[in-house]
């Protein structure tokens, strides 16, 4: 093991799929020359040459759906997106071509492609390049959503994406780029299935379900339970869709409590989705009613002191979390 | 050399009529209520898809919008597979899974039956792409309509397509009307094969009434694509006979038009060449027709009879490789386990 960043995990991720596979090609805004717009890129097109890393016009639509069009006839393509607020105008690829042609077609075309980039709200970059699309995509039938929380799990994530024969949203954190963690040596192979949340911190009084860029937050506000003596165990998501609901129960069925913190609005959110389906299936488990901390429900606002006030923070999770302990 | 070609026209002239027989009957069941959901049909407009298929191979690949039905049927689906498809039988092209504007034949290559406007015309640059990048010398034939030349993919599109000089023709099936919008209302431009102009891409007007003027210009386009992969524009002028879809009076245009264009019939057209050539007796025509309305009237009684799927195998068309959740078993995985007498687990959602 070594301890390298998120953003190059995401590049090993890229350069070995790259190697592998003949059919898999990276395309985006930025993603050659310019070796991408936050450098995930870096070397890429040295390595594989202009066909295999393809720089786009600002088309997303176009792109997306050039995407879509080369998977139906067997390529395996990675379209970036700069960020997954820009994915936005390519909503009709995405939700109603990729994930639909199967059913549509009787089976006869799946679409092996990988969407990936930044998402979620970064730092005051205002309402247009802050969303956090997970909900709008997890919503879609057809589609796989995975969001990574570390460099290890980014690499192993994104590396299932590319083999897997559905169309699989790959929502890196914006935030975490630069953040590092434990990955195996190039060599080894690491693949983490869609489908399987990580316990990142073991506890006993209350379990903390998150994913993304709220998982560092939760680790951060579990140690500082600590020091008041509540155990928290930290149940990262990892995918949204497949969504493991066993990691979850087996948690919630220990802890009895649950907080769920994501980075996303709270209407028709992940959260909710996890809080419907703690309740009807061990609902017997429950010493609390489960709560959600979110993002506030508006726009997101530039002002540096609003938008902290807007997401989801550290206060607020201790709250919630001291709320279902009846602390 | 001149009987194969002589075959070939007599035998696209069959597919027209096949077409047009086809969707005569499609029209009729479903007034009956024997085919659901939006039903758009292509009488008048079969000359262009027939002419486009005479002039390229097999293996080329071939996508379109929603107007679908005679695309299918060119490439080769067989009109039971197209019928069966309509009515939402199991054995449909797509297992009554799509529907009339869904229609997909992989084997054929014919990649759809797409319907929404305009957003397909990305998937057939990617398509493009992949032979180009598999160093194929396949050519990437996509139909769109009068109407799709607004919306903002065809315009992304058609600037990577020129970017990346992908072999692509771009046939634009002007028949006049986007539903009930007449290009003079929706479009800025004088004629449409300009759009093609401000992308650089090459472009052409034909008859689509005409089946040899569609052939012999697609023909020539792509031999020269096949040498050096680059895109082409092809606007094909053309008339639906019939509204918008099977709900659609079509009151936005004079019965004097509409005559107009069908004293220029395709069909007639065709046929009209061959005889003054010698190459088509009346007696041979009528029993080309009379084959075409028995081909559409099995391809009916077919479907009727046809079983639809059971339920339960929707789950099986969500995702390739199921099952979506670890741990949860595959709605075939439980028929299977009924149908061998143990008790089905409870699923969980």
């Amino acid at each position: 093991m070594r301890e390298i960043t998120y953003r190059q995990a995401l590049n090993e991720a890229l350069a070995e799929e790259l190697e592998r596979d003949p059919n898999v090609f990276l395309m985006g805004e930025e993603v050659a020359e310019y070796h991408g717009a936050y450098k995930v890129s870096q070397g890429l097109l040295e390595r594989f040459g202009p066909k295999r890393v393809v720089d786009t016009p600002i088309s997303e639509n176009g792109f997306a759906g050039l995407g879509v069009g080369a998977a139906m006839v067997g390529l395996r393509p990675i379209i970036e997106f700069m960020t997954l607020s820009f994915s936005l105008v390519a909503f009709d690829q995405v939700v109603n071509n990729a994930p639909n042609m199967f059913m549509m077609s009787g089976g006869q075309f799946n679409i092996p492609i990988t969407f990936r980039g930044p998402n979620g709200p970064a730092h005051q970059l205002g309402a247009t390049h802050s969303h956090a699309t997970e909900s709008l995509y997890a919503n879609a039938p057809g589609l796989k959503v995975c969001t990574p929380a570390t460099p290890r799990d980014a690499k192993g994530l994104l590396k299932t994406a590319v083999r897997d024969d559905n169309p699989v949203l790959v929502l890196e954190a914006e935030l975490l780029y630069s953040s590092k963690g434990m990955v195996e040596p190039p060599d080894a192979e690491v693949l983490i299935p869609l489908g399987q949340a990580d316990v990142k911190r073991e506890g006993s009084d209350v379990s903390i379900i998150c994913y993304a860029q709220t998982v560092p937050l939760a680790i951060a506000v579990a140690a500082q339970l600590e020091e008041e003596d509540i155990s928290a165990e930290i149940v990262d998501l990892r995918s949204i869709k497949p969504l493991d609901e066993a990691t979850i129960f087996n948690s919630v069925s220990k802890t009895h409590r649950a907080v769920i913190v994501e980075q996303d609005r709270p209407f028709c959110g992940v959260g909710a989705e996890v809080c419907y389906r703690i309740q009807k299936n061990i609902f017997d488990q429950l010493d609390a009613p489960i709560m959600r901390v979110s993002q506030e429900d508006v726009p997101m606002p530039y002002n540096e002191r609003l938008e902290k006030f807007v997401l989801p923070n550290a206060d607020k999770l201790m709250a919630a979390v001291k709320k279902v302990c009846y602390a | 050399m001149q009987r194969a070609e002589q075959r070939d026209e007599v035998e696209m002239l069959a597919l027209m009529l096949l077409i047009r027989r086809f969707e005569e009957r499609a029209s009729q069941q479903y007034q009956a209520q024997k085919i659901g959901g939006f039903c758009h049909l292509y009488i008048g407009q079969e000359a262009v898809v027939v002419g486009a298929v005479a002039a390229v191979r097999d293996d080329d690949y071939i996508i379109t919008a929603y107007r679908d039905h005679g695309h299918a049927l060119a490439r080769g689906t067989s009109p039971n597979a197209c019928m069966a498809e309509l009515f939402g039988k199991a054995t449909g092209c797509c297992q009554g899974l799509g529907g009339s504007m869904h229609f997909f034949d992989k084997k054929n290559h014919m990649y759809g039956g797409h319907a929404i406007v305009g957003a397909h015309v990305p998937l057939a640059a990617g398509m493009a792409f992949a032979s180009k990048y598999r160093e194929e010398d396949r050519v990437t034939i996509c139909f769109f309509g009068d109407g799709a030349i607004n919306q903002g993919s065809f315009h992304e599109a058609l600037n990577l397509i020129a970017l990346y000089k992908l072999p692509v023709v771009l046939i634009c099936e002007n028949n006049l009307f986007a539903m009930g919008t007449s290009v003079k209302r929706s479009t800025s431009l004088k004629q449409i094969v300009d759009r093609a102009e401000g992308y650089d891409i090459p472009g052409d007007i034909v008859d689509g009434m005409n089946f040899r003027e569609v052939r012999d210009k697609l023909s020539e386009i792509v031999t020269s694509i096949r040498k050096d992969p680059h895109p082409a524009f092809v606007e094909i002028r053309t008339y639906r006979y019939r509204g918008h879809s099977m709900s659609d009076p079509a009151s936005y245009r004079t019965k004097d038009e509409l005559e107009k264009y069908r004293l220029d019939d395709p069909i007639i057209r065709l046929r009209a060449q061959l005889t003054r050539e010698g190459k088509l007796t009346n007696e041979q025509f009528d029993a080309l027709d009379k084959k075409a309305k028995e081909t559409a009237l099995a391809a009916v009684k077919f479907a009727e009879s046809s079983p639809e799927l059971p339920v339960e195998k929707v789950y099986d068309y969500a995702y390739l490789n199921g099952p979506m959740e670890p741990g949860r078993p595959r709605p075939a995985d439980l028929e299977q386990k009924r149908r061998e007498g143990a008790p089905a687990p409870k699923a969980q959602s």
